[in-house]
C-alpha cells in the first residue's frame, strides 16, 4: 500500500459476521485470486455481532467478479459497490498519524 | 436429555446427519472424540494410514453417494495433512467434513505441541472453515458444517476442535435438526427466455457436460434434454458418465488428451452450453481460441463460475437438472439432422481408435480386458498420468458416479484411497483403481487399510518405472531431457502387496494373462495387478501446454 490512495478506486461496502477469522477470510480471497485490495478498514456495529467492512479495490475490470467471490464467503451478509470517495482513506490516515 | 461432553456432543451431532463412516487417526488433541466414537459404537471408523488417505477414503465415499465424507485427524501434523485432500475436494467439489483436535484454548498462540493453526491454513482450501470456541457453538457450527459441504456448489468444510471444548460438559433436552442445505432458488425466467431463444435459432448446438452433471439426477435430465432435442455433447474429465458411453449423441471428452473429434466439434458448432462445467484450462487449452465466435450460455451452480474466464451470452445460476429441465418446455423441436450427421462422421474420422487393445499386458489394452470383464458395472478410480489420460480416454463409463479421479488438483496418490472409500460405501460393487507407479508410491501405505477393511478394490498397476506423463512432456517439450522422472530402483510392487497382505500378480510373467485377471477382478477383496509398459508410450492425442485446442499433436492412438 505505498503512496496515496487515488480516486480510480472503488469502495466496496461490507457487512461481516464478527470473528476473529473473518479479516483472514476476506484478504486471504484477494491474495489467493490476485485481486488488488488497496485498503481496508474494519469496525464493529450493533451489540458487535456484526462488523462494517469497507473495502479500497483497484478495478482492473474484474469488478464483477470480485464482487460475487466476497458474497460467496459464508460470513459476509451482504456486499455492496459503494460511492464513497476513496480519498476518505487518505484523510483517515492523516487523523490517524500520531 | 442428558449431560455430554463436547466430543460426545460431536458424535451425536454426526449420527444425527447420518454419518455411517468415518476416515481417520488418533492423536492426542482428538482422543475425546475417539473415546467417545469408540464408546458409542454407532459409526463405522476407518482406521487410515496416513491422514492424507483418510481425506481421499472420505472422498471416495462422497464422490460414490454425493452426501458428506467425513475425516477425522488429529491437531498439528494431523491436520497439516488433511490439506491436499481438502484442496483436491475443493477444485473437484466434492463434500467433505473434516473434524480435527485442537490445543486447549488457553494454549492458542503458545507454539504448544502440534499446534498449528489449521485453521488459518486451510482458509484456501476449504468453502469454509471454523474454530470452536465453545460447546454451545458445536450444537450450531456442526449441522451448518454439513450444510455447507453439501448445499449449491459441494466443497470441504472443516471444523478445528480445541481440546478442552471437546472435554467441556453441557445439559442438553434434545439436539438440534441435522443440518441440510437449502434449497437453490429457481433459476432466472428472463435468462431462460433469452437461452431459449439462443437455442431455438441454433443451427449446430453442442452442450458441454462437466462435473455439475455427475449426480444421477443431473444425469437423467441431462439425458432427458438431449434426446429430446437431438442436441450431442462433448464432456470435460469430471462430465464423464454422465452419458452412457456409446449414446449416439456422446462425442467423448474434450481439451488437452480428448478425442480430437471433441474438439473440432466445439470449434464448429455454432451455440455451446455449457452445464456444470467450469472451463479449465485443460478443457479449453488457450482461452482466447476456445470457440471464439460460438454463442455460449453456461449453467452452473455457482455464481462465480458464470463469466469467471469467458462472458456467456446468457448466464444462468442454478443446479443442472433445475436448469435444464425449466428450459426444455421453452426449447423448439429443431431439424438438427444434417449437424447429427457431420458429428457423427467427425466422430468417426476423428474419434479415438485405440492401440493393441486385444494384448491385457498394454497400456490400452489393459483398460479393455478389465472393461470386458465387469461388463458396465463397477466403480473405476484412478490416480494422476497416463494412466488416468488413457483410462478416461478408453473405459467405457456407463453411469453417473462411477467414476472417481482427481482433475482440478491433479492429485497422485488420490487413487488407491479413494478408491478404498468408494468400496466401503458400496460394498457389492467392484472397485477397479488403475494408477502408475508414481502415484501408488504417494500413499501406498493404504495398502494396509485395504486389507484391514477387506475392501474390494483391484489395484491395476500400469508400472513404467517413470513419471510418465512428466517424461511425455520432457521428450516433447524439453528436448528429450529426460531428468529427475525415472524410478530406477526396481521396486517390487508385487512383494509390496503381498508383505501387506493382498494377493497380487505380475500379469506379464503369467501364462494365461487374460484368465488371472478375470478371476482376480472376481475373487472378493483387495488385490494387486501389475502390467509392465514402456516409459516411452506416450499419450495421444495432446495439446500442448498453452496452445489453442486446434493444434492436436497426434500419436498412433488418435
Amino acid at each position: 500500500m505505498s503512496g496515496a490512495i487515488t480516486s480510480e478506486l472503488t469502495t466496496l461496502h461490507l457487512s461481516v459476521n464478527n470473528h476473529p477469522g473473518v479479516l483472514s477470510h476476506v484478504c486471504g480471497l484477494f491474495a489467493g485470486r490476485a485481486y488488488n485490495l488497496e485498503g481496508v478498514l474494519v469496525t464493529p456495529e450493533a451489540e458487535g455481532d456484526v462488523c462494517r467492512m469497507w473495502l479500497v479495490v483497484k478495478d482492473d475490470g474484474r469488478m464483477e467478479q470480485i464482487v460475487k467471490q466476497v458474497r460467496k464467503l459464508h460470513d459476509v451478509l451482504d456486499v455492496r459497490v459503494g460511492h464513497a470517495e476513496p480519498a476518505v482513506f487518505n484523510r483517515l490516515a492523516g487523523c490517524l498519524e500520531c | 436429555m442428558s449431560r455430554l461432553s463436547g466430543a460426545e456432543l460431536t458424535i451425536r451431532l454426526l449420527e444425527n446427519q447420518g454419518v455411517t463412516h468415518i476416515a481417520g487417526i488418533p492423536g492426542g488433541f482428538n482422543l475425546p472424540l475417539y473415546d467417545a466414537l469408540g464408546r458409542r459404537g454407532t459409526i463405522r471408523h476407518i482406521l487410515a494410514r496416513h491422514e492424507q488417505g483418510a481425506g481421499f477414503i472420505a472422498q471416495g465415499m462422497a464422490r460414490v453417494t454425493g452426501r458428506p465424507g467425513v475425516v477425522f485427524a488429529t491437531s498439528g501434523p494431523g491436520a497439516t495433512n488433511t490439506l491436499t485432500a481438502l484442496a483436491d475436494a475443493r477444485m473437484d467439489s466434492v463434500p467433505l467434513v473434516c473434524i480435527t483436535g485442537q490445543v486447549p484454548l488457553n494454549m492458542i498462540g503458545t507454539d504448544a505441541f502440534q499446534e498449528v493453526d489449521i485453521y488459518g491454513m486451510s482458509i484456501s482450501a476449504t468453502k469454509h472453515n471454523f474454530i470452536v470456541r465453545s460447546i454451545d457453538e458445536l450444537l450450531r457450527v456442526i449441522p451448518e458444517a454439513f450444510a455447507i459441504a453439501a448445499g449449491d456448489r459441494p466443497g470441504p468444510v472443516l471444523v478445528d476442535i480445541p481440546r478442552d471444548v471437546q472435554a467441556a460438559m453441557v445439559e442438553l433436552d434434545a439436539l438440534p435438526a441435522p443440518g441440510v442445505p437449502a434449497p437453490m432458488p429457481e433459476p432466472d425466467k428472463q435468462a431462460l427466455t433469452r437461452a431459449s431463444e439462443l437455442l431455438n435459432r441454433a443451427r449446430r448446438p453442442l452442450l458441454l457436460l462437466g462435473g455439475g452433471t455427475s449426480s444421477p439426477e443431473a444425469s437423467q435430465a441431462v439425458l432427458h434434454f438431449m434426446e429430446t432435442l437431438r442436441i450431442p455433447a462433448v464432456m470435460s474429465l469430471q462430465g464423464l458418465g454422465a452419458i452412457p458411453h456409446g449414446h449416439e449423441l456422446a462425442v467423448g471428452m474434450l481439451g488437452m488428451h480428448g478425442a480430437r473429434a471433441s474438439n473440432m466439434l466445439v470449434d464448429e458448432c455454432d451455440l455451446l452450453v455449457v452445464v456444470g462445467a467450469r472451463l479449465g484450462d485443460r478443457a479449453t487449452g488457450r482461452l482466447d481460441s476456445f470457440c471464439p465466435k460460438t454463442g455460449i450460455i453456461h449453467i452452473d451452480i455457482d455464481a462465480c463460475e458464470v463469466g469467471k474466464l469467458r462472458t456467456p451470452q446468457v448466464g444462468i445460476t442454478a443446479d443442472a437438472a433445475q436448469a435444464l429441465r425449466a428450459l426444455l418446455p421453452l426449447a423448439r423441436h429443431n431439424d438438427h439432422q444434417k449437424w447429427l450427421e457431420r458429428v457423427w462422421a467427425c466422430k468417426a474420422e476423428h474419434g479415438l481408435h485405440f492401440d493393441r487393445t486385444d494384448e491385457v499386458c498394454s497400456p490400452y489394452g489393459i483398460i479393455a480386458h478389465v472393461a470386458k470383464v465387469l461388463n458396465g458395472a463397477g466403480l473405476v478410480a484412478t490416480d494422476v498420468g497416463q494412466h488416468q489420460m488413457r483410462t478416461a480416454q478408453a473405459y467405457p463409463m456407463t453411469h453417473p458416479r462411477q467414476w472417481l479421479t482427481s482433475g482440478g488438483l491433479g492429485t497422485m496418490g488420490f487413487g488407491l484411497p479413494s478408491a478404498i472409500g468408494a468400496s466401503l460405501a458400496k460394498p457389492e460393487e467392484t472397485v477397479v483403481c488403475f494408477t502408475g507407479d508414481g502415484s501408488l508410491l504417494m500413499n501406498i501405505q493404504e495398502m494396509a487399510t485395504a486389507v484391514e477393511n477387506k475392501a474390494n478394490v483391484k489395484i491395476v498397476l500400469c508400472n513404467n518405472e517413470a513419471l510418465g506423463l512428466v517424461q511425455q512432456q520432457q521428450d516433447l517439450f524439453f528436448g528429450g531431457r529426460l531428468f529427475g522422472s525415472a524410478y530406477t530402483a526396481g521396486t517390487d510392487f508385487v512383494r509390496i502387496a503381498e508383505g501387506f497382505g493382498m494377493p497380487a500378480w505380475h500379469l506379464d510373467q503369467e501364462h494365461d494373462p487374460e484368465s488371472v485377471l478375470e478371476q482376480a477382478l472376481r475373487m472378493r477383496g483387495p488385490c494387486l495387478l501389475e502390467v509392465r509398459m514402456s516409459p516411452e508410450e506416450k499419450v495421444f492425442p495432446m495439446v500442448p501446454p498453452g496452445a489453442a485446442n486446434s493444434q492436436m499433436i497426434e500419436g498412433v492412438n488418435s
